[in-house]
């Protein structure tokens, strides 16, 4: 008995190693969200440039559209800007999502950069970033024209994350309209 | 030429390990002293040609040799030189060869001086040594190959190291933190070659003791450098993150602390053998498995740069093979060994054990908090990441028990202590230091704050305790005080654990009496932050060697006196365009002003951060005390060489030395 008492740490060890193997396996980056298949949350929020209008779920037009949560104090958001005003004048709609930040600073923002969103709603305590699951900013979300979330990427979209992720599963939602429009 | 020649260096010192992890272990098994004695030779000559290795690296990077992949990724021809010395372990094929650097210095340090230990026992320590070398260096050298070319196209400019590495703090600490991992593996290199001849006696946790002590040293250097670079180089003023790579250099470091202390309990009293040996086993695992969580890209953090699975393969196979086979040696040989030492319930013993328990719990739960996030994402059930108030939640309580027991263990006597003893020697000093823990929020900050009180109240008692004690011990039977009666061993523990106090003070203090603001700062304009004014004065553009930055210009002011001129800085590095943030910190004893720069805003003015942070420096000084009280223990006379004692001596013998001594 006492003999098997010693194989002990042997087999906590095992245990560790093969948790360390599966490990290797997989990508601590990858960050899947809940809400991917599910429907766009509804909420009631204020835009950034018309304080006075407020708009809802039902404001999110277009076949389909991005949907990206941007602040002021990201730098990332910097980073990401040039892109996504090409690809707004690609004719992709974004949305923009002005994620816990101060009113003055982003509409300062917008006009000093430009800005490639069809409007910001302004969500200054989180409440639509906490209902999307949002880590941080920047983030990008794909919804389709049914109004499910396609695909969440957290992260700046550049030229490669253009290419890689978000294109292909444009065009695919493409394909999927103009399938049903057939039938 | 000269990188052929490093890789080269590195393949007969790979040859070298190979022999010595072979012939004298085959000397050993066929009595043939002759192959045993090969053992220290060809450890210098391991060592000899990993120096070689390393000496061609770094003149490759000193003389901006870009063909080599290696030094294009991290360095640049206007890296200043310091740097270039420190950017050869700047990276991860780099930090191997460091690596594998200080495994064969220790054991050729163990080599020289290892002349009063059992010649057949040394050899078998140095072959298993030389197996763990042969382990690195396969990894080096099949895996990732510093010395690899980029031909034909070599660039004209390299990469640049890493902004964030270019630091007085990253010269220094890498070295430490490895010097303290690979001195574990002596440790772990002595507790096989026991398992392997059944011989584990006093005399056997007399050879350990220093060399544990030593690296343990080093290590806690290497932490307290790791944790000081990361308060003032990230800019956001915290000194611990409980980061997986913290976590990485920071679990061998507990189980080395409880190694020390059971180790201390084998040479005097014979006890406790089995445990000592897996805990040598367990802070080698533990710091192969810090190498595997850096290097392998398994965990998220702001220190893995690398990613790469067949590297992690490699060194998951490394820690697969030596830990699987040390704990199944273990299981089959430990039972073997098992001392037949008594104590009773109230001993010294007894509190050591119990402190032990303490530091392995701590030690379970930084494990569990790092792999956790692993763990639930091998199982599919989601990512998460386990944040400091986990740590805070599960740490402390066990940090203030082990304190409690700090303050009593020198006190009581190995064995059997007289019951009332404690009451007598420390009933007041408790009581004091209730008192004085409750006392001191209230009159500090005004205000009762629970966690100040236990923080303070603990580092109270382990003061008073450790002195009174130490008191105690210097007074001569015939009245009068002897400061060289007790052993500079004993010292080196006093010294060691007022460190732990002063790091309890630092950290109980800084964490609850920090004051900060986030702002936003016109120039010219001031702002007011527990009695200090900081006032903007404007940004000055500074050009360095590699890199461009706006400064600013910050006066301190307190009682309407300027006390000090902070300059901040936001860098951009040229070559990799990288933003870096320089805090501005003016320092005392009893506080730190820390301003950082964040964005520009607009009219000149800037997002600032500032921070005072009231005792920050006790952490410093404790890490310096603690690992100042461990060479201290390593320079006890007991450890040293006796030139009269006999090559073969007898384990009764030092049986018996050591339990007269």
């Amino acid at each position: 008995m006492k003999r098997l008492v010693l194989f002990v740490p042997l087999i906590l060890f095992m245990v560790l190693g093969a948790f360390l193997y599966k490990g290797l396996f997989l990508n601590p980056k990858a960050m899947p969200s809940a809400l991917e298949g599910q429907p766009m949350p509804e909420f009631k929020l204020l835009t950034v440039k018309q304080g006075d209008r407020v708009v809802t779920k039902s404001d999110l037009k277009g076949d389909y559209y991005l949907l990206n949560v941007w602040a002021t104090w990201c730098g990332g958001c910097k980073v990401e800007h040039p892109y996504l005003l090409d690809i707004a004048r690609s004719g992709v709609p974004i949305y923009g999502v002005n994620y816990k930040d101060s009113l003055e600073n982003a509409s300062q923002w917008l006009q000093s950069y430009k800005d490639p969103y069809q409007f910001s709603v302004f969500d200054v305590n989180g409440e639509l970033g906490l209902n999307l699951g949002v880590y941080g900013a920047p983030e990008t979300f794909v919804v389709d024209h049914k109004g499910i979330i396609r695909l969440r990427y957290a992260g700046i979209v550049d030229t490669n994350a253009w290419r890689v992720k978000l294109k292909p599963l444009i065009d695919q939602i493409k394909r999927e309209i103009a399938q049903e429009k057939t039938s | 030429m000269i990188p052929e020649l490093g890789s080269f260096a590195l393949m007969v010192g790979l040859a070298f390990a190979i022999c010595l992890s072979i012939i004298p272990l085959v000397g050993v098994s066929t009595n043939n002293l002759t192959l045993v004695r090969y053992a220290k030779p060809l450890t210098f000559g391991m060592f000899l040609f990993t120096i070689i290795s390393y000496l061609m690296l770094t003149v490759s990077f000193v003389s901006d040799d870009f063909s080599v992949l290696y030094v294009a990724q991290n360095s640049n021809s206007h890296l200043p030189v310091q740097y270039k010395f420190a950017a050869v372990f700047g990276g991860h094929e780099g930090s191997l060869l460091l690596w594998v650097l200080m495994l064969t210095t220790w054991a050729s340090a163990l080599a020289l001086s290892s002349r009063n230990i059992d010649e057949a026992f040394v050899g078998r320590v140095l072959a298993i040594l030389g197996m763990i070398v042969v382990g690195f260096m396969l990894f080096t050298l099949l895996t990732s190959n510093p010395f690899e070319r980029l031909l034909p196209n070599v660039p004209l400019e390299g990469r640049d190291l890493n902004p964030l590495l270019q630091d007085i703090g990253l010269i220094v600490h890498p070295p430490m933190l490895y010097l303290g991992w690979s001195g574990f593996s002596v440790a772990f290199a002595f507790a096989i070659a026991a398992l392997l001849c059944g011989r584990m006696d006093a005399a056997w946790a007399r050879w350990t003791r220093p060399w544990t002590l030593a690296a343990w040293s080093f290590l806690s250097i290497g932490i307290v450098l790791g944790s000081w670079w990361a308060y003032y180089e990230l800019g956001w003023g915290g000194w611990w993150f409980w980061d997986p790579v913290e976590n990485a250099s920071f679990m061998p470091w507990i189980i080395g602390t409880a190694l020390i202390h059971a180790l201390s309990v084998t040479e005097q009293r014979g006890a406790f053998r089995n445990w000592t040996v897996l805990l040598a086993i367990t802070a080698f695992s533990l710091s192969l498995l810090g190498t595997f969580l850096v290097r392998s890209g398994v965990i998220n953090s702001v220190h893995s740069f690398a990613s790469d699975p067949s590297r992690g393969m490699f060194i998951l196979l490394l820690l697969g093979i030596a830990v699987i086979g040390s704990l199944t040696l273990f299981a089959f040989r430990a039972s073997a060994l098992s001392g037949t030492s008594k104590f009773e319930l109230y001993s010294k013993e007894t509190f050591i054990l119990a402190g032990n328990i303490a530091l392995v719990v701590a030690t379970a739960t930084v494990l569990l908090g790092t792999l956790y996030p692993l763990l639930v994402d091998a199982l599919n059930m989601g990512k998460i990441s386990v944040g400091p108030p986990y740590y805070n939640a599960v740490f402390n309580p066990i940090v203030a028990l082990m304190v409690v027991m700090m303050g009593i263990a020198p006190v009581i006597r190995w064995k059997k202590n007289k019951a009332g003893t404690f009451r007598s020697e420390l009933g007041l000093v408790a009581l004091a230091s209730i008192v004085f823990g409750l006392a001191f929020p209230l009159l500090y900050g005004g205000e009762f704050i629970g966690w100040v009180a236990v923080g303070m109240g603990l580092a109270f008692w382990l003061i008073v305790a450790t002195l009174k004690n130490a008191k105690t011990n210097i007074t001569l039977p015939q009245g009068g005080f002897d400061i060289k009666r007790p052993t500079l061993s004993y010292w080196g523990m006093v010294v060691s654990h007022m460190g732990i106090a002063v790091a309890v003070i630092g950290a109980t203090m800084v964490s609850h009496y920090e004051t900060q603001l986030d702002i936003r700062m016109d120039v010219n304009s001031t702002v007011e932050l527990s009695g200090y004014e900081f006032a903007f004065e404007g940004m000055k553009d500074v050009e360095g060697p590699n890199f461009s930055a706006k400064q600013g210009q910050f006066r301190v002011f307190e009682d309407g006196k300027e006390i000090a001129f902070l300059r901040p800085e936001r860098r951009i590095y040229r070559v990799q365009t990288m933003g870096m943030t320089e805090a501005g910190i003016d320092s005392t004893m009893s506080r730190d002003l820390f301003v950082a720069l964040g964005d520009p805003l607009d009219n000149g003015a800037w997002a600032v951060r500032v921070y005072v942070k009231p005792y920050i420096n006790l952490l410093w000084l404790a890490g310096a005390l603690v690992a100042f009280g461990g060479f201290m223990c390593i320079a006890d006379r007991r450890y040293r060489a006796k030139k009269t004692s006999d090559e073969t001596q007898s384990a009764a013998t030092t049986d018996a030395v050591a339990a007269t001594a």
